[in-house]
């Protein structure tokens, strides 16, 4: 099976989804001519012309607004925000227009549009340029929210993302860009709302999403040399959340660490808790540990910054703590 | 390219049109007046915002429009909706909160939607739909469609950044939408003056290169006109126009703001009473000799009946089901995104 890059991939969904529906269309700032920001659009302005691939000046809330009135009267749009960073300029547009117009109007609007972009941390881009915002997002009722962390999953995701009748945030990476992996050639969707067993053990889960699924494959990997078998449930979707997945997992390990890569207070974890504690109440042995982002706005320096981020070693030591190890 | 106030000499008058026109702009009015009394009585609730003394700017460009134009607009939307034709009956059920409104009772007051009439609804955030209007806009020219959009907006809307990029990009892409500001000189509470730098607003069309113009909105002819020329720019040239209507809300901002007091005072609104657009339709009529007295009196009998039947009919809708809650927060994919994964191996 070939092995292309996250970036290719969603290139290639890009591309396949808009041969297959004249209808969807690419929209945000440098896709066109630049060829992206980070290269996601190579080449589509070349197949697919500059009315659908449409570079547009600095205006986040004003593009995903477009995008929003497009979707109303039948287009698919494709909205690329640079980063999310950006994106919370246009959060009205998500928040109020998109992810409301279906319920306002009785049934009457749903909106068919995919905003996509990095989401979360890259390296030293610090505070403003740094930010999580699945949990901000998971928390509207009408929205979809995906965070793909394999280049698999990312293609399959977004085409499911641009097939559906309803708003997705699709949250990317600027380090997964270019990470690798095996991606079939041709056709195939992967649903949302369903979570992947990206390693299968059974002492301890760790349930993740997004680039974080990355970091907990490698705690698996590394732990399994001392013979320590962690379940890696990668949730893929966050809302909606496959809580069948969560409960499946942790009732067959009975300790549980919940990873992401974003802030503690009310984030994705405080919810994974909240359905752990609901449903699985009986089958813990130990409490839920969760790992985060520390508890500040992202700091420049190398060492600060790596002191803020989650990572292995902080997701090792958390495993080690519900299983008593230490 | 800007244009002087419009007081080019009236064509012809049309009696049939004429006529058309009042019975859309008291249908207007005699509905609001109805709302104000269902709201005092605790039949409507929440935030409740009149259209009253701005019908000329709903009827005079909407009777301008094709069945497939667009429109959207802001949260005082009941004239709009009215004017488009969308039954009272619907209206008023939604302002009840009943399971027959336009929204099934979801929206209320603030967000009327009729999809059949391409009514894209009222929005309740101010500026937010400006976009909105320059997606629908980009959609049409997308399609090589020929249709328009229509953009109502308040003219405290300008100062949004909203606003600025919306228009920005629709002059930019060349899009057929028709920005119509109905500067009713008063956002909320705050006089025009108070909150522009530029107090002659279509002037704001200068910094996208946009064609703009101004008229009066109290003379339903005057709004015609600039409309005219502004939607066959959209439809015949693919140029957005800004075009600034001159009107005035003869009732509070919203059913919780007194008519006159804090920010206006009672003279004031009595001057612009003196320019009731109704009223100096009805006097045209007269002058020409197209409407008798009773004439307009059969035609306002007429119009309360349509208004009670409206209020009647959404007395004895049902309140939503409780299971409507749950409804309408997504629609179920059943596109092909559902299909059956291909085995990644």
């Amino acid at each position: 099976m070939p092995v292309i890059t996250y970036r290719d991939a969603l290139n290639q969904a890009l591309r396949e989804e808009m041969q297959r529906d004249d209808r969807v269309f690419l929209m945000g700032e440098e896709v066109a001519v630049y060829q992206g920001a980070y290269k996601v659009s190579k080449g589509l302005l070349q197949e697919f012309g500059e009315m659908r691939v449409v570079d547009t000046p600095i205006t986040e809330l004003g593009f995903a607004g477009v995008g929003v009135g497009a979707a109303m009267v039948g287009l698919r749009p494709v909205i690329e925000f640079m980063t999310w960073n950006f994106a919370v300029l246009a959060l009205d547009q998500v928040l109020n227009s998109a992810a409301k117009l279906l319920y306002m109007s009785g049934g009457q609007y749903n909106i068919p549009i995919v905003f996509r972009g990095p989401n979360g941390a890259a390296l030293q881009l610090s505070a403003q340029h740094s930010q999580s915002f699945e949990s901000w997002l998971a928390h509207i009722p009408g929205l979809k929210v995906v965070t793909p962390g394999t280049p698999y999953d990312a293609k399959g995701l977004l085409k499911s993302a641009i097939r559906d009748d309803n708003p997705v945030c699709f949250l990317e990476g600027e380090m997964l860009y270019n990470t690798k992996g095996e991606v079939p050639e041709g056709e195939y969707v992967i649903p949302i709302g369903k979570a992947d067993l990206k390693r299968e053990g059974d002492h301890c889960s760790i349930i993740t999403c997004g680039k974080m699924a990355l970091v907990a494959v490698q705690v698996a990997d590394q732990m399994a040399k001392d013979g320590i078998r962690v379940d890696v449930v990668d949730l893929r979707t966050v809302r909606p959340m496959d809580v069948e997945a969560i409960r499946t997992s942790v009732e067959k390990t009975n300790r549980a660490v919940v990873l992401e890569e974003g802030w503690e207070l009310c984030g994705i974890g405080s919810q994974i808790v909240d359905y752990i504690q609901r449903d699985c109440f009986d089958s813990l042995d130990s409490p839920v540990v969760r790992v985060h982002q520390a508890d500040v706005p992202m700091p420049y320096a190398k060492n600060l910054e790596r002191a803020a981020k989650p990572d292995v070693a902080k997701t090792i030591a958390a495993v080690r703590k519900v299983m008593y190890l230490d | 390219m800007a244009k002087k106030k419009n007081d080019a000499p009236k064509t012809a008058s049309d009696p049939a049109l004429n006529r058309d026109l009042l019975r859309s702009m008291l249908l207007q009015r005699r509905f609001e007046e109805r709302c104000a009394e269902a709201y005092a009585l605790g039949k409507i609730g929440g935030f409740c915002h009149l259209y009253i003394g701005q019908e000329a700017v709903s009827t005079g460009t909407i009777s301008l429009l094709r069945p497939d134009d667009y429109i959207i607009t802001t949260y005082r939307d009941h004239g709009q909706a009215l004017a488009r034709g969308m039954h009272p009956r619907a209206v008023m059920a939604e302002l009840f909160g009943r399971s027959d409104g336009c929204a099934r009772g979801k929206g209320g007051s603030m967000h009327m939607f009729d999809k059949s009439l391409n009514f894209l609804g009222g929005h309740g955030i101010v500026g937010a739909h400006v976009p909105l209007g320059t997606g629908v806009g980009f959609a049409i020219k997308y399609r090589g469609g020929d249709q328009v959009c229509i953009c109502f907006m308040g003219e405290s809307v300008v100062n949004t950044g909203a606003f600025h990029e919306a228009l920005n990009m629709a002059a930019l892409w060349k899009l057929p939408v028709v920005y119509i500001i109905e500067n009713n000189r008063y956002g909320m509470g705050t006089a025009l003056e108070r909150a522009s730098a530029i107090h002659d607003i279509y002037e704001r069309g200068a910094s996208y290169n946009m064609p703009r113009a101004v008229c009066d909105g109290q003379d339903v002819f005057a709004v015609r006109t600039s409309m005219q020329e502004a939607i066959e720019r959209a439809r015949i040239e693919q140029t957005p126009t800004l075009v600034e209507v001159r009107t005035y809300r003869f009732m509070g901002h919203s059913m919780s703001d007194a008519v006159s007091g804090t920010y206006r005072t009672k003279d004031e609104l009595e001057e612009y009473l003196k320019r009731d657009p109704i009223m100096l339709l009805r006097m045209h009529m007269q002058e020409e000799g197209e409407l008798t007295e009773e004439d307009l009196h059969t035609l306002d009998e007429e119009t309360k009946v349509v208004v009670q039947d409206a209020w009647d009919f959404a007395e004895q809708s049902p309140e939503p089901p409780v299971e409507a809650l749950f409804e309408d927060v997504v629609v179920d994919t059943t596109s092909e995104a559902l299909a059956e994964p291909v085995a990644a191996d």
